[in-house]
């Protein structure tokens, strides 16, 4: 079936119209050499929202959510974080922006040199300087409570399993009180099980939180749990877009073969 | 003798012959390329490490950290071969000393050997293999498995944290361990010379020192810290520039240890003439 055809190709849906964008990409490109990864794509985040972004490998989704970190420079296009432009800001003000953003690593990427509170402080001590060493020490602990850890403090990350660096990543993440998360394939190499314990507490976090997410992955359970919205890369474009009822009764070839 | 060669076939050899001179001229151009962008990339990276250097938020802790690690933990490596520098200069110049009746001068000419170039180069190239490639593979793996770009978005500068703390602690606690191992170095020497003979190590030190000026100590210390920064610079250089894969993490920490211990090696040189002219 062409693009054309499907009913989820909605530019911008009705029901999201008036609700408030924190996140608009528009036009946004991004070449490697001769490859182009990311060509004109244009959406937005609305507040409150899990926006799932869907797509096979290699169809530009971490580069997505490196561009609107700033970790990555765009070729072309705006990405408007709270209505400033990141793709025009200096060092000092992207810094401010990442501030409100937390970002949540395929591999985790805690500091292997600390254990797991000196990870926690890492990020808390830069962010949210003012607070005290017993505010800091309390924050941390709330963190890990709300991830199931809290016996983890003093481990070191090479002591912990795969789902409980997930874990320990997401509090990292989520210690700064950040207004946005960024998920970069959250259950990626995990068992189903531990994947399912991942995006609950991904809602959990949404809800307690009132973060707004843009969730990237292709591991649809994460993806039915999770969403609010999805949309879906292909070819570096948005190809699909809608919720995830709509997407199951697709009966486009492409969005069928991820929906098996 | 005269060959004719039909102009077809002519044709053909010349457009070989172009061919290969293109692909030879477009394969030297490639690495005068590669060379020019890396150059470029070290001036960058030292630029960068300069003006974070100077910023006004400086990681104290971390400097801290790193002095202990590059120091302290570099001692046991030191201590074994600063000791085994002095005892076998010792053993191997004893008998040539012996032979001309200048043995009484075995505690100065090693102590010179020791503290103008000895102690530093060596020392400097033990500690090129192990800090520079300790540097290398730590921050090579930090990079590929993307905790370099999670410091970065927790508003944290890894330049500033990883690459400046490093290199400042390389250069101030090699000097150290270099004047550690010259230390141990006549120690060693005192060893060696009680093999054959008995000296004790109080007339063995007083009659090195008696040898040493200031010239001779000066010239050792200002290059070890050249040296110091050259481990710390290439170090991080290569570990900040790995690749992507597992692969360039060998790949940064090896290419680390060759490159310092080669500009260790140049600097030296460089050091040597300076002094010599003075």
């Amino acid at each position: 079936m062409k693009k054309e055809e499907t009913e989820l190709i909605l530019k911008e849906p009705a029901k999201t119209k008036t609700r408030e964008a924190i996140i608009e990409i528009s036009n946004l490109s991004k070449s490697f050499g001769s490859q182009e990864v990311l060509k004109n794509l244009t959406f937005n985040l609305y507040a409150g929202e899990n926006l799932v972004v869907l797509g096979k490998s290699g169809s530009g989704k971490s580069v997505l959510i490196k561009c609107i970190v700033g970790l990555l420079r765009s070729d072309s296009g705006t990405i408007k974080v709270f209505g400033h432009d990141v793709t025009a800001l200096t060092v000092k003000e992207l810094g401010e922006i990442r501030q409100k953003i937390g970002f949540l690593f395929q591999s985790g990427a805690l500091y292997d040199s600390m254990t797991v509170k000196e990870n926690l402080e890492f990020p808390l001590r830069r962010i949210k300087a003012h607070l005290t060493q017993k505010e800091i020490d309390a924050k941390i602990e709330e963190v890990l409570e709300n991830v199931g850890l809290a016996d983890a403090l003093n481990k070191m990350p090479s002591q912990l399993s795969g789902g409980m660096r997930k874990r320990i990543s997401l509090a990292r993440t989520i210690v700064v009180d950040p207004m946005i998360i960024l998920y970069d394939e959250p259950t990626t190499g995990l068992d189903p099980v531990t994947s399912d314990e991942i995006s609950l507490l991904i809602n959990e976090v949404q809800k307690k939180y009132k973060t707004s997410s843009i969730i990237i992955t292709h591991d649809i359970e994460c993806a039915r749990t999770t969403a609010n919205r999805l949309i879906m890369l292909q070819d570096g474009a948005v190809y699909a877009e809608g919720n995830i009822a709509e997407f199951e009764k697709s009966t486009d070839k492409v969005i069928k073969s991820f929906f098996k | 003798m005269k060959i004719n060669i039909p102009v077809s076939k002519a044709k053909q050899i010349v457009v070989r012959h172009s061919m290969k001179l293109s692909e030879n001229t477009m394969a030297k151009t490639a690495i005068a390329n590669n060379f020019l962008t890396d150059f470029a990339d070290v001036i960058l990276f030292i630029v960068r490490f300069l003006k974070e250097t100077f910023s006004r938020k400086f990681e104290g802790k971390e400097f801290f950290r790193q002095c202990f690690s590059i120091g302290y933990k570099s001692l046991p490596l030191i201590s074994v071969t600063g000791f085994i520098m002095g005892f076998v200069l010792t053993i191997q110049s004893r008998p040539s000393l012996v032979r001309f009746g200048a043995d009484t001068l075995l505690p100065g000419m090693v102590a010179v050997s020791l503290i103008r170039e000895m102690g530093p180069v060596i020392t400097a190239l033990i500690c090129a293999g192990k800090i520079a490639s300790g540097m290398g593979a730590e921050l090579g793996s930090m990079k590929v498995t993307e905790q370099i770009e999670a410091m970065e978005v927790s508003s944290t500068h890894p330049m500033r944290f990883l690459v400046v703390t490093r290199v400042w602690a390389a250069t101030f606690m090699i000097p150290l361990l270099i004047l550690y191992a010259d230390g141990l170095g006549i120690i060693g020497s005192w060893f060696g010379a009680n093999i054959k003979g008995d000296v004790s190590l109080v007339l063995f030190f007083s009659q090195a020192f008696s040898h040493i000026g200031f010239i001779d100590l000066l010239p050792a210390v200002v290059k070890s810290f050249f040296f110091g920064s050259v481990i710390g610079l290439v170090g991080c250089y290569k570990g900040y520039n790995a690749g992507r894969g597992t692969e360039s993490v060998g790949k940064a920490a090896n290419s680390a240890v060759v490159l310092a211990s080669l500009l260790v090696l140049i600097v030296d040189m460089i050091a040597v003439q300076i002094t010599d002219m003075l």
